[in-house]
């Protein structure tokens, strides 16, 4: 990731498939692991950490999002509500049948899981603009139907109160123990995206993305490849909204509506369509940005506007960057944020040399 | 006569008037589709802004009717025009996820921009038309739904025409059909693209000013554009006849089943139903009642 490679020759597939491109690139994401796993916990204030979590949670519903619409090729305005079914099913097994929150999490997702490819099946039929039309018909009718049906959600406009997760006797209460909590999943999500991108599954996603008569003819069965993509990706988004709703504590409808898949989107976008490390950055960008929007402007508006104007702005402000970035993005640099890092990291890889 | 029939009445009346004012709000993307093959998920943010534009002439610049209106749909003229330039000419080429989400960004942009301008309150958006409901037998008209659907069928009418007869409609049909043969035999295809927005900025802010009128001006007026994607997928994403059946058949089935079903399930069934019928729709004729039949089958 950040060290400079040079005299990479491989001479086997194997080699070329490898996660490690050379033995340093093992120290690499060694030094990185410490860095999350102890500098940044035992370092920053809980409000710091809490942004982080945030971060997380977000990370592992980007690379979700990415498996389908960056691997698989196909659109989704539908993960808020993959999101919320996930939620909705743990925080009611939870307070119901008091269960654990592994067979939560487990649960959650594999409902998301379930009801995502019941929204992938207009995949078979129709692509492109209509499927984006279809899954937002699924966004909205999920929605409507969780904030109807008073044995999910406990009625309209309710919100669902879970308990905090406990590993063993200790309760998960602080943003330091969620966040540890969180970056186990984070690290799995990652090495999973990883691996499944790199295996057989994932190569027949990419050849139906690219060209799905073509994958079609070398014997790619599109049916069970299309609705696994929707299945894994709502997985991840069904974990990514049960993390979140143990995360804040309340499971709410409110949580998981169509902005929030917009957002999801958004990541993918300016991160890069089609890379695990694009998710990531596209996560921590949007995340970030209403909260550094916020911050900037609490901090430097006052300057210039009284602080009603300030108060009033911040919320529209972020809508208009946000919309902002994301048309930037797709017109100047639609590889995204990780085509940014990979032009840096191969301008260092023969500095100080030129060309 | 009995209650049961004329409440059902009631249902339809109002349905169909509705119906015809979504037709209007489609009509706006339906002639993008149509003429570039790029979709606008901004489309209800479009009808937003321009409605703020007028509310706001009339609000606070204290103009005449006329000019606002006047003004507003200039304004958006401009903008479709200025929008096509700058921004979808770009990503002409690009993956549909890139449309999809650059006139997604736009919608956000267009959120932030509206309160930001011109105040987050509501406002009334005036227009010299009685409130009275005119009342024939068991139903009750609002006149404001009269004109709104009056002035939905002349525009439907008008495009329709435009689209047929005349030699820009021509030129646009030949652009939508093949962009490059329309180029060989010498027309501008840029220009129809700028045309095409300019001219669903000109049925947004139609569009803008009677919905204003009913629901009042804010940021939740590009609600409305929720309602474009059922009727465009019912009636064909690029049939101007289909916008007024698509949208028709919309106001119908939302308002039948708000009248029958909100009571047993506490509200909401209008933003509901349509999406339902969309869903099935796609199952069934993806391609709509009216569209074109060539769509990429997997």
């Amino acid at each position: 990731m950040i060290h400079r490679e040079c005299g990479v020759l491989k001479t086997t597939y194997e080699a070329d498939m490898g996660l490690y491109p050379l033995p340093i690139a093992k120290w690499t994401v060694g030094i990185i692991a410490g860095l999350f796993f102890a500098v940044i916990p035992l370092t920053l204030h809980e409000y710091y950490l809490s942004i982080a979590n945030l971060v997380w949670i977000a990370v592992i519903g980007a690379l979700g999002l990415n498996i389908l619409v960056g691997y698989t090729g196909q659109v989704s305005i539908g993960h808020g509500a993959f999101m919320s079914v996930g939620a909705y099913t743990a925080a009611n097994l939870a307070t119901r049948l008091d269960s654990p929150w592994p067979v939560n999490l487990l649960a959650g997702g594999l409902m998301a899981a379930a009801v995502g490819a019941v929204v992938g099946i207009p995949s078979l039929r129709i692509k492109g603009l209509y499927l984006a039309i279809a899954t937002l018909a699924g966004q909205l009718i999920i929605e409507w139907t969780i904030n109807h049906v008073t044995f999910i959600s406990g009625g309209v406009q309710a919100s669902i109160e879970v308990p905090r997760p406990r590993l063993g006797s200790m309760v998960l209460s602080s943003q330091r123990d969620m966040y540890y909590f969180l970056l186990v999943f984070v690290v799995l999500a990652i090495v999973g995206t990883m691996n499944l991108v790199r295996s057989r599954v994932g190569r027949a996603f990419i050849a139906i993305r690219d060209q799905d008569i073509a994958a079609e003819i070398i014997g790619i069965d599109i049916f069970r490849y299309k609705l696994l993509a929707f299945a894994i990706s709502s997985f991840y988004a069904g974990m990514t909204g049960v993390l979140y709703t143990y995360f804040l504590g309340i499971a709410n409808y409110e949580q998981f509506q169509i902005g929030v898949s917009i957002d999801y989107l958004a990541m993918i976008i300016i991160g890069g369509l089609g890379s695990v490390l694009g998710s990531i950055f596209g996560a921590i960008f949007v995340t970030l940005l209403p909260i550094v929007i916020r911050l900037s402007m609490e901090a430097f508006g006052g300057m210039f506007l009284p602080q009603q104007v300030v108060l009033n702005l911040i919320p529209n402000l972020r809508l208009m960057m946000f919309g902002a970035l994301i048309v930037f993005f797709l017109i100047v640099e639609p590889d995204g944020l990780n085509r940014l890092w990979r032009n840096i990291r191969s301008y260092f890889r023969i500095w100080p040399f030129a060309y | 006569m009995s209650d049961d029939f004329g409440f059902f009445l009631l249902l339809m009346s109002n349905g169909l008037l509705i119906g015809l004012m979504y037709g209007l709000i489609a009509l706006g993307f339906v002639l993008v589709y149509k003429a570039t093959d790029a979709v606008n998920f901004a489309q209800g943010e479009f009808v937003m802004i321009a409605g703020i534009l007028v509310a706001a002439a009339l609000g606070v610049w204290k103009a005449p009717l006329w000019l606002a209106a006047g003004l507003g749909i200039a304004a958006m003229i401009g903008f479709g025009f200025a929008l096509e330039r700058t921004t979808l000419r770009k990503l002409i080429g690009r993956p549909v996820i890139a449309v999809v989400m650059a006139t997604i960004g736009l919608a956000s942009i267009l959120r932030g921009i509206g309160p930001t301008a011109f105040g987050a309150g509501s406002r009334p958006l005036p227009l010299p038309i009685p409130d009275e409901p005119i009342v024939v037998g068991p139903l009750f008209i609002p006149p404001i739904q009269l004109v709104g659907g009056l002035v939905s069928l002349m525009f439907l009418g008008g495009f329709g025409w435009f689209f047929v007869k005349s030699r820009k409609g021509i030129a646009m049909r030949a652009v939508a059909d093949n962009q490059q043969v329309a180029m060989a035999m010498g027309i501008n295809v840029q220009r129809y693209f700028g045309l095409a927005w300019a001219m669903t900025g000109m049925v947004s802010a139609l569009g803008g000013i009677i919905w204003g009128n009913i629901i009042g001006v804010d940021v939740n007026l590009s609600l409305v554009g929720f309602k474009v994607f059922p009727v465009v997928i019912l009636g064909g994403l690029d049939s101007i006849p289909g916008a007024v059946i698509g949208g028709l058949i919309v106001g119908l089935v939302e308002n039948i089943a708000a009248g029958y079903v909100d009571p047993y399930v506490g509200g909401g069934t209008k933003d509901f139903a349509p999406y339902v019928l969309m869903i099935l729709a796609l199952m069934i004729r993806p391609y709509g009642i009216f569209g074109k039949k060539i769509i990429e089958r997997v």
